[in-house]
């Protein structure tokens, strides 16, 4: 079962751009690998950290974006604690918020589509699913009367 | 038993009376903020007007306006932020301020 990881770790200031990338790409290279599949890497860049994290006050945030299942993100995660050039990670787990998301974009959607159209008596948009099929006779009997 | 009636039948209605009176206000005074006599006006929930759905431990900017100046979450009461999405923000501002990108305790 794939779930849907984001991985944010930060990377000391004093390591150079080519290392970083080493590391980054050793690490999709753990992903793809271990049977996962990498959405997206993002460098953040270079952010002063709000407290200090092993005396530095810096750090490069890097995210990445992974569908992989609970193993695989134990194996990224014990290389991550290894790395000595990272100095935190966190992983936090988005499918269910994905699928949130989805659902209520869903339900605007078909609450839009449902009050786009013209053939009703103008009506506001309907708060739930049963109140547009009542909605329907109830505009229709005072068309009729 | 003619005095007997007179005097309890007066001595029953201003009982009677009396909680009408702040029964009738009481629920307005703690419905807003606990212990003002009088209304407070509703805040709205940010969050529920703008329709804004996910709250990222991402977007320090949008979490720093529920933060105080000490590194502290504010309570609800002063926001106006309804459960649901005091819930969400919390777990957001925790988990950015393990990654930190809010502090713990600001301000020393």
């Amino acid at each position: 079962m794939q779930r849907f990881y984001e991985v944010m770790f930060i990377v000391r200031p004093d390591v150079a751009d080519e290392d970083l990338d080493k590391l980054i790409t050793g690490l999709e290279q753990t992903v793809t690998h271990g049977g996962g599949t990498l959405r997206s890497t993002e460098k953040l860049g270079r952010r002063k950290l709000a407290y200090l994290v092993r005396k530095f006050g810096e750090g490069n945030y890097v995210l990445l974006t992974i569908d992989a299942n609970g193993s695989l993100i134990a194996e990224l995660e014990r290389r991550l604690r290894v790395s000595e050039p990272v100095i935190k990670f966190i992983t936090v787990r988005m499918d269910e918020e994905e699928k949130r998301l989805a659902k209520v974009k869903a339900i605007r959607a078909s609450r839009k589509k449902l009050s786009a159209i013209p053939a009703e008596a103008p009506e506001p948009a309907a708060p739930a699913a049963p109140a547009p099929a009542s909605a329907a006779p109830e505009s229709a009997t005072p068309a009729s009367a | 038993m003619a005095d007997e009636t007179t005097t309890s039948t007066p001595r029953s209605e201003s009982p009677a009376g009396r909680p009408s009176g702040p029964g009738g206000r009481g629920p307005g005074g703690p419905g807003g903020p606990g212990g003002r006599k009088f209304f407070r006006r509703k805040k709205v929930c940010k969050f529920c007007t703008e329709k804004i759905d996910a709250i990222s431990y991402r977007d320090v900017r949008l979490l720093q306006g529920f933060v105080a100046e000490r590194g502290k979450i504010v309570p609800r009461r002063l926001t106006g932020v309804c459960t649901t999405h005091q819930r969400r923000l919390t777990k957001a501002i925790k988990q950015a301020r393990n990654i930190a990108l809010l502090p713990f305790a600001a301000r020393f």
